[in-house]
């Protein structure tokens, strides 16, 4: 069962994915990429990270996504059109793609030997208040490091705004 | 009897329960209105218009299905399936009752208990958001374009304070599990103050309640917040392009978000299932004694006709009732009926007061709407959850 699921979804996500970057229209990109954050989050649900999956269709499927579907209404953007690409993407493209994919994959099995052993709901710290208390013991300063950055970022945007409106 | 089969039937009755309430929430709603308003409402298709929902349902099958031509068809036809799936999803989680025996052990009145029980609802209520904007776009009409627009921005902005308000009560619940949620608010004060989230001690999440309905009432666009279809401005909003069974599908939608809504609302702050007052003091007779009220008040008025059909169908109506009564009275059914009749009291409250309200408040101004989400409402349900937080910590 968890097999098959996690095959649907894993082939839903590499689809969206590819979608994405095929689609020449923004809001068919956009949401496409609704349905890769969508499938994520079931594979986190699929390893037992409950809470991991719950924010991920919140935060990136619920927020994240509104925001960008929302601005590309609001610019009401076309779609876009395929000029002549160079040779060198044309001939090397694909290639270059599963080399890169494949040193990937090498590179994650050889300096993460564990990983060979996920399974199924074998993660066992998932809850949200496993997830709560480790932000706020072991992981709080890079936590609230994190909280000033966005802050920052947060402040940045707001000053931009403000010059624009002048 | 076997799980599999158990939650078939489950599922089978909450649905079949849900879209019938659905149907006649919209007629209640037209009804309570008029009434307001000094009107009678619904009456020509049977007793009281009792039938009109299954008339509206007739009228919208068979209406003609018009697709415009310059729509983006996908996403127009997308769009208000997604709307429907997305609102119906919700009820999954909602507990409307305690631990009742089956043949062949015990179950939970409520489709499924998951851990992250009120994530989920937010989840999906955030993702909700999509079936209003994606029409709105893809309709490709300039006023369908506005209200996608403005629900979306409006959906958004409401989502915070939402969740802020969600999260006050969830410290004193110390659980995301809409069952503990609800398990946490038994018990009485003094012997008669119920324990509820509005009520409990150390921070009565009332602030947080009134928040939460406000909110409630932007997210689900209905007035005083149903900007994205503000008719006077944009002639139908979202759903301009829409006929026939797509627009009856954003209907459906938006109704049943505004149950859910009301459930999870009871759920988090009044208790759920629970009694208003302890069954030692008798709450137990309460649903009987309604409905023996109800009963008795229409054949009063059945024996005494404003109007003369009323003297046929006001009786029935008061025999309907007197056997509801009664059947609140067979001690067999009392462990199933009793918490379904609380849930369904609470919850049929708020929606009178969802309805009540639309019978009563003119719409915001788009700005309006904005400033108050931002700098009214999110700054005071972080306040009620930092203060919340803190009692929480020196009291517990």
């Amino acid at each position: 069962m968890d097999v098959i699921l996690f095959l649907i979804f894993a082939a839903i996500a590499v689809v969206c994915g590819f979608n994405v970057v095929v689609q020449s229209h923004p809001i068919a990109s956009a949401i496409s990429l609704i349905g890769v954050m969508g499938s994520l989050a079931v594979l986190y649900l699929l390893l037992g990270a409950e809470f991991l999956a719950a924010a991920q269709v919140i935060v990136y499927a619920g927020a994240i996504m509104v925001l960008f579907v929302f601005v590309i209404m609001l610019l009401n953007a076309g779609a876009e059109i395929r000029k002549g690409r160079a040779l060198l993407a044309q001939v090397l493209g694909i290639p270059l793609l599963f080399t890169f994919l494949g040193l990937m994959a090498y590179f994650a099995r050889n300096m993460f030997p564990g990983a060979a052993d996920v399974r199924f709901g074998g993660f066992q710290h998932g809850t949200a208040a496993d997830v709560g208390r480790a932000l706020f013991t072991q992981y709080l300063l890079p936590f609230e490091v994190v909280s000033v950055l966005i802050l920052i970022a947060i402040l940045g945007a707001v000053v931009l705004a403000q010059k624009e409106m002048e | 009897m076997n799980f599999f089969l158990l939650s078939l039937i489950k599922a089978v009755v909450v649905a079949a329960v849900l879209v019938t309430t659905l149907a006649y929430l919209q007629w209640v709603e037209r009804k309570v209105i008029a009434h307001i308003q000094v009107r009678m409402g619904p009456s020509r298709v049977g007793p009281h218009g009792l039938l009109q929902p299954l008339a509206d349902v007739i009228k919208l099958i068979t209406k003609e299905d018009l697709i415009p031509p310059y729509v983006n068809k996908f996403l127009y036809l997308a769009a208000p399936f997604f709307a429907i799936t997305m609102a119906l999803l919700s009820i999954s989680v909602i507990p409307f009752g305690s631990e009742i025996h089956v043949p062949g052990g015990t179950t939970w009145m409520q489709l499924a208990d998951l851990n992250i029980g009120i994530l989920f609802v937010l989840a999906v209520s955030s993702v909700s958001v999509y079936g209003i904007a994606l029409a709105g776009w893809a309709s490709n009409n300039k006023y369908a374009l506005l209200g996608g627009l403005r629900s979306s921005a409006q959906m958004i902005s409401y989502e915070l304070p939402l969740s802020m308000a969600v999260a006050a009560p969830l410290l004193l619940a110390n659980s995301l599990s809409l069952r503990h949620i609800v398990e946490g608010q038994a018990g009485y004060y003094l012997g008669f103050i119920p324990r509820w989230s509005i009520f409990q001690t150390p921070m009565p999440q009332i602030f947080s309640f009134i928040i939460f309905l406000i909110a409630a009432f932007a997210e689900t666009n209905r007035v005083p917040f149903d900007l994205p279809e503000a008719e006077n401005e944009l002639v139908a909003g979202f759903h301009t392009e829409y006929s026939s069974m797509k627009f009856a599908a954003f209907f459906m939608a938006e109704y049943s978000n505004m149950i859910t809504v009301c459930a999870i609302t009871t759920t988090l702050f009044l208790g759920g299932w629970l009694p208003l007052w302890p069954a030692s003091a008798g709450s137990n007779y309460v649903p009987a004694i309604v409905f023996l009220l109800a009963g008795a008040i229409s054949l009063y008025h059945g024996l005494n006709p404003a109007r003369r059909l009323d003297r046929l169908t006001l009786p029935v109506v008061a025999l309907v009732f007197f056997v509801i009564a009664a059947v609140f009275l067979i001690p067999v059914l009392k462990e199933a009926l009793l918490p379904l009749f609380w849930f369904a009291a609470k919850t049929g409250a708020l929606l009178f007061l969802f309805i009540w309200i639309r019978g009563t408040l003119p719409r915001f101004r788009y700005d309006q709407l904005m400033a108050f989400a931002w700098k009214f409402m999110f700054p005071m349900a972080v306040l009620n959850l930092l203060v919340t937080g803190l009692l929480v910590a020196l009291f517990s």
